[in-house]
């Protein structure tokens, strides 16, 4: 009898345990954020010091400043949520709706691309990326995004993409096979091309799974990390993004500002938590209805 | 139907972006890896000539005197981080929070999401002050101290290999939990039911009913993650970077971005670290393709019935 009791307690245990690992990391952060010193959990002093970034320039004039690199990022996540959830959507709705010979070798093909390990590829993505800067108009010096070559918010952007992509098709390709066919066809008859009633039909009838997809989406980029580093060409460069600027702190300075790099830490995660907040249900979808396409 | 060309409007941007971004790729890195190209030589040597292409990288790798203590590593790193964690402890907080009440279980669901959103830097960050020397570190002061274990040194550098397991660990667990919670939650009432009314335990409820019934997405987080966990670097590379001695944290993908990417000794040895990266490749192709056959792909790939206008 002894041990049917203590079979749900060690089960117990071993959840509260870890999760509460994860509380006392975030909870540590946030007090770091703003203390002098900390100890522990326990604050050595209380300062708004580490926030100072959001007011000034804590490397000097040659570093762009946070709200710069907020918006870089900003537009990175945003150009790689439309270009994600656009082209997803395309091919998407031509594999659930279309029959074309080589239709089941793309499927397996963005399958295998989906398992494929594409960081794998990031050596010669880096010449690719070379190439393209080299391309008059779209290469480089577009406004906002820089172009799309290397060292530029778009080529970042674009790299996201191609490795979302195989993901965002399946994903895309279930919302699209759980809908009825009939309304489309009666627009077919009427004599609407195909696209018209990809965009003005079907689109807003999988409302749901452009959110998950974008939410999805959106995270990944906000949050990307080894890409941007890889593809820019540093941290204090004009396509700085957050997750960047927030090493600035790290390796740059003689004496690492731990309580600085919270801060910035924090200044990155607060809005992505509060978005998460809002959004979970929606982002849960994707899992949910991921399991039909096999993802 | 205007043309048979619509479908591949459709399908053009994606066929450009995978083309640029892993067809050219994947095809230059195979060139690259028989090339001795790095940061010295390049421009002037002529890679994509058969003439400059050797075994040379490959013969490198395999000699290479930290081969088996890297292969040992990566072994190791996806084999415990996907028992104890990606699987195990994913499939213990999906029982727990299923089982308990609905609010109390999606406030730990949420939980664990955390570390899967938070920045990679500030969450190795976090662990690393969770790991700290006394009395700075968190696990040190309110866990270690007060037992009476260790005597209160940076646990990154005692015990690497225990922190890269939670760090990759923790953010890992949340795919399965997703999966296994709606798995579970999918099962009808009447078999949990049944079970009880038979007088079964919880736990009996869990073994002989629950688990058989979850075993697809088992399978599918099992084989899924361990392609994810065997390319994944990133945490260990700002945990510990291969460290603290020598390579004795470091995996497969994590050496072919240090000997291509990073400057390390003042060269980036391209070629050297493709040939690395291509190992890997096959790797993957060839578990991509076990993947499929046990996902029963054919069932996937149907033929669309609505399209006989």
């Amino acid at each position: 009898m002894m041990l049917r009791r203590l079979k749900p307690a060690l089960a117990y245990l071993t959840l509260i345990v870890p999760s509460a690992l994860i509380i006392l990391g975030f909870l540590w952060l946030l007090i770091t954020s703003f203390s002098t010193r900390i100890e522990g959990l326990r604050s050595l002093g209380w300062t708004l010091h580490n926030w100072r970034f959001l007011w000034e320039s804590p490397f000097g004039p040659q570093y762009p400043s946070i709200w710069v690199v907020t918006l870089n990022t900003l537009v990175m996540s945003l150009i790689m949520t439309l270009i994600v959830v656009v082209v997803s959507s395309l091919t998407g709705y031509a594999l659930s709706r279309m029959k074309f010979p080589g239709r089941k070798g793309f499927l397996s093909l963005t399958l295998i691309l989906h398992a494929f390990p594409s960081v794998t590829l990031l050596i010669p993505i880096y010449f690719v990326l070379l190439w393209i800067a080299k391309i008059p108009l779209i290469g480089r010096d577009v406004p906002l995004l820089g172009g799309f070559g290397y060292n530029t918010l778009g080529g970042v952007a674009l790299v996201m993409v191609a490795f979302q992509l195989p993901f965002g098709i399946w994903i895309m390709k279930g919302f699209f096979d759980n809908i009825s066919w009939d309304m489309e066809r009666s627009a077919l008859i009427d004599g609407a091309s195909r696209f018209k009633v990809w965009w003005q039909i079907i689109m807003p009838n999988i409302k749901p799974g452009i959110a998950a997809l974008s939410i999805f989406a959106f995270l990944t980029a906000w949050n990307a990390y080894l890409i941007p580093l890889t593809f820019t060409a540093g941290r204090a460069g004009k396509s700085a993004v957050l997750s960047l600027y927030l090493q600035n702190f790290i390796s740059e300075s003689v004496m690492t500002e731990w309580n600085a790099v919270a801060a910035v830490g924090l200044f990155q995660l607060v809005p992505v938590v509060l978005f998460f907040l809002f959004t979970q249900e929606a982002l849960l979808n994707i899992y949910g209805g991921g399991k039909k396409g096999g993802v | 139907m205007q043309g048979q060309l619509a479908p591949y409007v459709f399908l053009s941007p994606t066929l450009v972006l995978v083309t640029l971004f892993f067809f050219i790729p994947l095809v230059m890195v195979f060139i690259l890896s028989f090339t001795k190209l790095d940061m010295t030589n390049f421009g002037i040597l002529e890679w994509w000539r058969p003439v400059n292409w050797s075994l040379d990288n490959y013969v490198k790798i395999f000699t290479n005197r930290f081969f088996s203590k890297i292969l040992g590593n990566t072994i190791m790193y996806v084999a415990l981080t996907l028992a104890l964690f990606n699987v195990g402890m994913a499939l213990v907080i999906a029982l727990i929070t299923t089982h308990i009440r609905r609010r109390t279980g999606f406030a730990f669901r949420v939980l664990w999401f955390l570390p899967r959103i938070t920045p990679v830097v500030v969450y190795t960050m976090m662990w690393r002050a969770l790991a700290g020397p006394a009395p700075m570190g968190v696990i040190n002061k309110y866990f270690l101290g007060p037992l009476g274990i260790g005597g209160g040194e940076y646990l990154l550098n005692t015990y690497p290999w225990v922190f890269i397991f939670l760090v990759n660990g923790f953010i890992g667990a949340s795919f399965g939990m997703i999966l296994f919670s709606s798995a579970i939650e999918a099962i009808p009432k009447d078999y949990t039911t049944a079970s009880k009314v038979d007088g079964a335990t919880t736990w009996q409820t869990i073994r002989y009913v629950e688990l058989p019934m979850i075993k697809w997405p088992l399978l599918f987080v099992t084989t899924y993650q361990t392609l994810s966990l065997l390319t994944s670097f990133e945490q260990i590379m700002l945990l510990t970077d291969g460290g603290p001695g020598l390579y004795q944290t470091e995996v497969w993908a994590l050496t072919a971005y240090h000997r291509a990417l990073t400057s390390y000794f003042g060269n980036t040895q391209w070629g050297y670290g493709a040939a690395w990266s291509v190992v890997l490749v096959i790797i993957g192709i060839v578990m991509a393709v076990i993947y499929l056959r046990v996902f029963k792909f054919r069932e996937l790939v149907e033929e669309p019935k609505i399209d006989q206008l």
